[in-house]
This record gives C-alpha cells, sequence and structure tokens, in this order.
C-alpha cells in the first residue's frame, strides 16, 4: 500500500497536486454557499425593513 | 442630419477636425505630452544601472528594455485619453455628434499616438546607442517601435474608454491592458533582438504590421462601444 | 424545443429548477472523478519516460481544459448578454469569471509541480502552456477587477462584456506569440505521443467528472447572480418573505 502511495518517489509531487484540486474544488464550493446566502440574507434584511417602515 | 446625408469629405472633416483639436491641446499643454518620453528615457537607464554595466549584457537585454519602457511610458499616456473629455463633457458631444463615433475615436487614438508615441519612436535610436546596440538596426528598431507603439496606443484606447470615470482608473487600466499587448512586446522585442543578432526579421514585422491592421481595423468600434457605455 | 429555452431563461423559473441540476451534475462529477482518479491512479501502468510523475496528467489536464472552457463560455454569453440584452446570459458570465481564474490557477499550480521533476525548475518559461495560462489568468483578473469596479451592475454587465470580447479575439493571437516566442529557445514538452487506453480512460472520465463538477458550481453561481440582479422583482420578495429555503 504504502508502495503505491509512495509513487516511486514522485509520490510528494502527485499527491500535492492532488490535494491541491480537492481544496481549490472546496474553496469553489464554499465561496459560491456563502456567496448565495450573503445574498439571500441582504435581500431579506433589505424587504423586512421596507415592511417595517411602511 | 442623418447620417446617408454624409459624404466621404464630411466625415474626413470630421475626423480631421478631433486630430486638430487634440494635437492643438497637446501644443498647448506640452508637459502632459513630454512627461511619458521622460519617462521612457528614465526608465531605460534604470535598466543598466541596476543590473550592472556589462556591454554585453545591455547588449542582450537592450532590445527587451526598450519595449518594456516602451509598453510602460504608452501605458502611463493613456490614462488621460478621455478623462478631460469626460470632465468638461466634451464626450456627449462626441457620442450625440452625427458623425461616428468610431471614426472619431479613430481620430482621438491617431492624435494620442502623434503626442506620445512617435516622439518616444524617434528618442528610441538614441536610447538604443546608450545600450550599444549596433547602428545598422536603427531601421529595423524605427520600424517595429511604429507599428507597435500605433498598435498599443489603439488597444490602449479601449482600455481607457472602459474605465473613464471611475476612481483608480490608472492601475485598473494597466491590469486590462497588459495582457493583451504581450503579443507587441514578445513580437516587438524578439525582432529586434533577431536583428542585433543579424538573423532574419521579416515573420516578426509581418506580424507587427498585420496585428497594428487588425488594431486598427477593430479598436476603434470596441472604444466607441466601450465609451458609450462608460458615459452613460 | 423553444418554449424550454425561453422558460430556462426567465429567471423564477431558472432558480427554481437549478437545484436539481446542480444535485445531478456534483453527485455524477464527484463519483466520475473518484472513479477516473482511482483509475488514472492506481490502475494505469507507469509511464516509461515519465515514471509516476505523470500521473498528475489526471488532474491538470481536465483543469486546464476547463480554464478554457471558462473564458469560451464567458465571452459567448456576453456577446449573447450584448446582442440580444439577456439579463441571464451576464449571469452567466460573473458566474464563470471566477470559477475560470481559479481553475486557471489550478492548471498552473499543477503544471509548475509536475514540472519541477521533470525539468528540475518550478518554472520553465520555455513551456509555451504554462505561460500563456499565466497570461490567462491575468486576463480573468483584469475582467473581475473591471466589474468589481464598477458599482451599478447593468453597466459593470456591459464594460466587462466588451472586455471578454475583446480578450477572446486577442486568446488566439497571445498563445500564437507565446508559442513562436518559445519556438525559439526549443521549449521542453510534457507527454508525446499516444496513450495507451488503460491510460487514456481515466483521463476522459476525469475531464468529463470535473466538467460537471464545473457546470455544478457554475450554475450555482449563477442562480446567487440572478437572485442579486432581480432583488427587485416580485418573485423574489414572495420568494424570500415566504420562509421558502434558499
Amino acid at each position: 500500500m504504502s508502495e503505491a502511495l509512495s509513487m516511486g518517489g514522485y509520490g510528494p509531487y502527485v499527491w500535492s497536486c492532488i490535494g491541491l484540486t480537492l481544496i481549490v474544488l472546496a474553496v469553489c464550493a464554499i465561496s459560491a454557499r456563502r456567496r448565495q446566502h450573503r445574498i439571500f440574507n441582504d435581500i431579506r434584511t433589505q424587504l423586512k425593513a421596507m415592511e417595517q417602515s411602511r | 442630419m442623418t447620417p446617408a446625408e454624409h459624404d466621404g469629405s464630411d466625415l474626413l472633416a470630421g475626423f480631421s477636425a478631433i486630430v486638430r483639436r487634440d494635437l492643438l491641446l497637446a501644443w498647448k499643454r506640452p508637459g502632459d505630452a513630454l512627461n511619458p518620453l521622460v519617462f521612457y528615457a528614465m526608465v531605460s537607464t534604470l535598466f543598466p544601472l541596476a543590473t550592472g554595466p556589462s556591454q554585453q549584457q545591455l547588449l542582450l537585454n537592450g532590445p527587451g528594455v526598450l519595449w518594456v519602457a516602451a509598453l510602460l511610458a504608452t501605458l502611463l499616456a493613456l490614462n488621460g485619453l478621455f478623462v478631460s473629455d469626460y470632465e468638461d463633457g466634451s464626450l456627449d458631444q462626441l457620442i450625440l455628434s452625427p458623425q461616428p463615433l468610431p471614426l472619431l475615436v479613430l481620430g482621438k487614438s491617431v492624435a494620442h499616438w502623434l503626442t506620445t508615441g512617435l516622439p518616444l519612436v524617434l528618442v528610441s535610436p538614441v536610447i538604443a546607442m546608450t545600450f550599444s546596440l549596433p547602428t545598422e538596426i536603427t531601421g529595423i528598431l524605427l520600424l517595429t517601435l511604429t507599428l507597435g507603439t500605433i498598435s498599443l496606443s489603439l488597444l490602449g484606447s479601449i482600455g481607457a474608454a472602459l474605465t473613464v470615470g471611475l476612481n483608480r482608473g490608472n492601475a485598473l487600466l494597466s491590469l486590462l491592458i497588459l495582457p493583451l499587448a504581450m503579443p507587441v512586446l514578445i513580437f516587438g522585442a524578439r525582432t529586434v533582438s533577431l536583428a542585433v543578432a543579424g538573423d532574419a526579421t521579416s515573420s516578426g514585422v509581418y506580424f507587427l504590421a498585420g496585428y497594428c491592421m487588425l488594431n486598427l481595423s477593430l479598436a476603434p468600434f470596441a472604444t466607441a462601444a466601450a465609451l458609450k457605455i462608460s458615459n452613460e | 424545443m423553444w418554449t424550454f429555452f425561453h422558460k430556462l431563461a426567465s429567471p423564477p423559473h431558472f432558480y427554481r429548477i437549478a437545484p436539481a441540476f446542480i444535485r445531478v451534475f456534483a453527485v455524477t462529477g464527484l463519483v466520475l472523478i473518484g472513479w477516473g482518479s482511482w483509475g488514472g491512479l492506481f490502475e494505469a501502468p507507469i509511464d516509461y519516460q515519465q515514471k509516476d510523475a505523470f500521473r498528475i496528467i489526471y488532474v491538470h489536464v481536465p483543469t486546464a481544459y476547463l480554464s478554457m472552457m471558462a473564458y469560451s463560455i464567458m465571452a459567448v454569453s456576453a456577446t449573447i448578454g450584448l446582442i440580444w440584452r439577456m439579463k441571464l446570459a451576464h449571469a452567466v458570465a460573473a458566474g464563470a469569471a471566477p470559477l475560470g481564474a481559479w481553475f486557471t490557477f489550478l492548471a498552473l499550480a499543477t503544471g509548475s509541480i509536475w514540472g519541477r521533476p521533470m525539468w528540475g525548475t518550478w518554472w520553465e518559461w520555455g513551456d509555451p502552456r504554462l505561460t500563456s495560462q499565466l497570461l490567462m489568468l491575468f486576463l480573468y483578473f483584469g475582467y473581475m477587477a473591471l466589474r468589481s469596479a464598477i458599482d451599478d451592475p447593468l453597466k459593470a454587465d456591459k464594460a466587462s462584456a466588451v472586455l471578454a470580447l475583446v480578450g477572446a479575439v486577442n486568446i488566439p493571437i497571445i498563445h500564437y506569440s507565446v508559442y513562436w516566442w518559445t519556438s525559439l529557445h526549443q521549449g521542453q514538452t510534457v507527454m508525446e505521443g499516444k496513450m495507451p487506453p488503460e491510460m487514456l480512460n481515466p483521463l476522459l472520465i476525469n475531464i468529463l467528472g470535473f466538467t460537471l463538477v464545473f457546470g455544478a458550481l457554475l450554475l450555482y453561481r449563477v442562480r446567487s447572480e440572478v437572485l442579486y440582479r432581480e432583488r427587485r422583482s416580485r418573485w423574489v420578495r414572495e420568494l424570500v418573505l415566504g420562509g421558502e429555503m434558499r
């Protein structure tokens, strides 16, 4: 198993690429989600404020 | 007057009026046109001071340094292309005028090149001499710089039109235009390097000429569209 | 057929049906990436020249391909938005830019890590692909900077669309000039010749998987853009105040 993971000495290069890719994909997903929540909450706050002022 | 009533001489009159107006404005405020030129000379002298006086090295890096300096100097001058027109409202007049906007914008680019690009081209043989570049390459240097700075003026006008009226438009303009300017830099500097080494330069010159034609025909339309959007 | 597209282009309809697509794309994409990567990392035979280092290809090529795909999507939707004044198209362009930048960054980073054992250096100017990817990243930065510098979203849409178009015209020229530049000093190339199917198939599976995940992320971002752009409309009002989930 460890032999397969070490990739004949190239393990650090291969696995850092895989890890980096996974991290960036996760960052993309999380930032997209946060943006959606922020926009949604902003609109809700604004609409509630407008309703109360009426 | 509707566009259908125009004839060729009418179009030419509008174009040359813009060129004359901008040249006159530049004549009245020579500092604006001189700044890029001084900047060009200064950046070019910074490099030998930073990298050492070895003549061999200067010969090797000279063409690249010259082109980077020319690119930065052109960028420096571009920021003001539409700003004063935007501030005093003459941009509205340009957009509302019955003349086709791309043609007027081309007039502005031509005037811009005559006041900043052309002087830059003319002093470059002197700067090339300080890099001990051989005098035989003066012809190719002038030719490539002429074609390249025309392209840069036109490309830059798109960026200037997109950023007119924005805060911190200056830094943004460089960010927008520098990647687009890479082909000019690559071909310009490489062709001069090849000339220094005594190799064939025709492929680079043809590319720069073709790219210049492409920009002459397309950039004014992009600039006109961008100006209309920015001035809304 | 046409009514389907018309409905799709209507913001409330898009907002409602997007989550189903996002879920399907994300799940299928992740499963495919898992499958393809397993095959690529553990089952594909060792490359006789590059040994195990060639396995970086299974993340490098999909991200590099998607970084260019994202720019094409951006440029095409910018054109549609400019010509037909379609709001959804501008939202697509706005959503594609940051994703494209991230995928370009990934392609650059994995290419650079790959280059270290192959060329003995993290950055090889002689490789035209790395260099033109870097310029691509700068183009994305410029696009996003222009977008964020303009306060009015309608104006930002149109101005950035012009920039995207100018960039799209220039990208082939930039690529060509970078290739010309490196041809003068003999750049090395990674991977030449044909791959046997047991190497190629995992790569194709991964390309499809990454494309689906990219599609899911893009739809998610476009959905947020649509919500923001339509914030003053009645359907958003009903949706947000109606206590419906995000």
